[in-house]
């Protein structure tokens, strides 16, 4: 199954200047429960989907009263330098839909 | 301990106007204080390096209006972090006038107004630097040093709770605070009734956002928190909003490096032992929060400076070939960039933002490139100097039209320029200071000022 259909929110959103943080939260427990422990997602795996160096992966956490998984990317410029597009961070969540979770 | 009730209408005071039915339940609830936040750092590092509001007046008033109204006829406290955006002097200063404005409109009895101003001289960072203070980076950044310094033009510090308490206790009705930890501004008024640093801080934290921590999603709708020693209790005001355990938790780790830890003066609030229930069918009580002190007193700095004039153009591109071959054709002008102007990077820079191909993520687009319909792009260029930037964006974009690809068909012109104009944008800054300064006493950057508002 898809992630996206595992998930009630996958967002992105800037965490400070210089960091985006994802949040994956499930609905439920069960498909929050299937998501943690397919093992799919992890700090290096969230690396190489979005093709950083796994160094720019700051925090990954299993947030579990809200069901949540969160991982925190740092910008490679701080929010609003120039040549910048996304000032609030908030449109970097979508690769993550299509992230198959067994 | 005397339960504290504070309601809040609106995450960012002024960006969007607040909504007022749900503010007015709240107003209904017996509340002690009324508390907003008003800035933030997603605008970007130009609203603080230039000095500009990002908000329109018209909203700031609007919302600043229905709270000191309502906080003088309930005869409760009031108080504004982070004053227009930036919370810089101009920020303080520009509510302040909004205040009294209003003030004045409806012939309020005199009410005592605290200004807590939190800007600081570029100069005094760079005394206190020479001083041998250390002034740490955040988040992986390394620490300051005087060429970051000359880098910035504008440096608020973030104040935590200390300032807004002293001025409760001397007697504000009104509080217009300059860059505010947003929790802290919470946290105050909690702390001076003799709550917990961990329960002042966690309603502070889940409810900077205001109606954010509800559930379904919805913003600018008022939130009332609840603090009376037996915990942090949080409850929506718009009738078909809830405060639910996963709201609030999902809440928790909004906008955050770690969903566990809060920094603010004096230490971090910890998360990790949050317990979360539905008390009744709008409130979730939350307990099990902690608060670590800090040895020392770090005090945050934000920083910003100018980087450059900017210049932007627009073009569409319909033409499957030339679409298929972007990267030649903006290959071919910036070659001719380099021709004119020469090397891009020395003295100007230039960036070709595809919208359709991969403008939103940039390196970070990891989809392969499917064949868009239509691309537009918006040409970038930045330059000391304002009109050489528009000199040199004209030529980028429209080398775009000129584009010299060996088998293009459309030999009349290979873009859609949308208006043949150069887009004056506002100039280019870059957050230069994200950084934590060691104090010895954590009031010690910020001054307070009094004074008494009304007929």
């Amino acid at each position: 199954m898809k992630l996206v259909d595992l998930a009630s929110t996958i967002r992105s959103k800037n965490a400070g200047v210089d960091h985006i943080t994802f949040d994956i939260i499930c609905r439920d427990r069960k498909n929050f429960e299937r998501v943690r422990d397919s093992g799919v997602l992890d700090p290096a795996a969230v690396a190489r989907l979005f093709d950083v160096d796994v160094s720019r992966v700051s925090d990954f956490v299993v947030f579990e009263p809200a069901n949540a998984i969160k991982f925190t990317i740092r910008r490679a410029r701080p929010s609003g330098s120039m040549g910048e597009s996304d000032l609030f961070g908030s449109q970097q969540y979508a690769p993550l839909f299509d992230v198959e979770i067994p | 301990m005397k339960t504290i009730r504070i309601i809040t209408p609106t995450g960012h005071l002024g960006t969007t106007p607040l909504e007022k039915a749900s503010f007015e339940r709240g107003c209904a609830a017996s509340p002690d204080f009324i508390v907003a936040d008003s800035g933030s750092a997603d605008i970007g590092p130009y609203p603080l390096g230039a000095d500009k509001a990002a908000s329109d007046e018209v909203w700031q008033r609007h919302d600043i209006e229905a709270m000191l109204l309502a906080a003088r006829r309930l005869r409760i406290p009031l108080i504004i972090g982070s004053a227009s955006d930036t919370g810089t002097d101009r920020g303080v200063n520009q509510y302040l006038r909004l205040v009294r404005e209003i003030a004045g409109e409806h012939a309020f009895e005199p009410f005592r107004l605290a200004a807590i101003y939190s800007e600081i001289a570029v100069d005094e960072v760079r005394r206190r630097l020479k001083d041998g203070a250390t002034i740490r980076g955040l988040n992986g950044r390394p620490d300051c040093d005087g060429s970051v310094l000359d880098r910035t033009d504008r440096v608020v510090a973030v104040m935590g709770a200390q300032p807004i308490r002293d001025a409760l206790a001397a007697g504000a009705d009104v509080i217009v605070a300059g860059r505010s930890s947003d929790c802290a501004i919470f946290a105050a008024p909690l702390l001076e009734a003799g709550h917990t640093l961990a329960d002042a801080f966690f309603c502070g934290k889940a409810m900077e956002c205001a109606s954010f921590c509800g559930e379904p999603f919805m913003g600018k709708e008022t939130i009332l928190g609840r603090v009376d020693g037996t915990g942090v209790y949080l409850t929506a005001m718009h009738p078909a909003q809830r405060c639910t355990p996963a709201s609030v938790a999902s809440h928790a780790m909004y906008e955050r490096l770690n969903p566990f830890r809060e920094y603010v003066p004096g230490g971090y609030l910890d998360m990790t032992n949050c317990r979360y229930e539905q008390v009744d069918d709008k409130t979730t009580r939350v307990t099990g929060q902690t608060f670590v002190s800090s040895p020392t007193a770090w005090i945050k700095l934000e920083g910003s400076g100018k980087v450059a004039e900017r210049a932007l153009f627009i073009v569409g591109i319909r033409d499957p070939y030339t679409i298929a071959n972007l990267d030649r054709a903006i290959g071919w002008a910036k070659g001719k960039l380099t021709e004119r102007f020469g090397p891009i990077g020395a003295g100007y820079d230039v960036f070709y933002h595809v919208y359709g191909r991969d403008a939103v993520m940039g390196a970070m687009e990891p989809t392969p490139a499917r064949a868009p319909l239509e691309v537009g792009i918006v040409v970038e260029v930045v330059c000391e100097d304002a009109a050489r930037a528009a000199s040199i964006c004209h030529i980028a974009g429209k080398n775009l039209f000129y584009a010299r690809l060996p088998d293009v068909k459309g030999t009349a012109g290979t873009a859609a320029i949308m208006s043949d104009e150069v887009l004056h944008a506002r100039p280019a800054y870059e957050w230069t200071l994200n950084h934590a300064l060691e104090v010895a006493d954590e009031r010690e950057l910020f001054r307070t000022r009094f004074e008494t508002v009304g007929r």
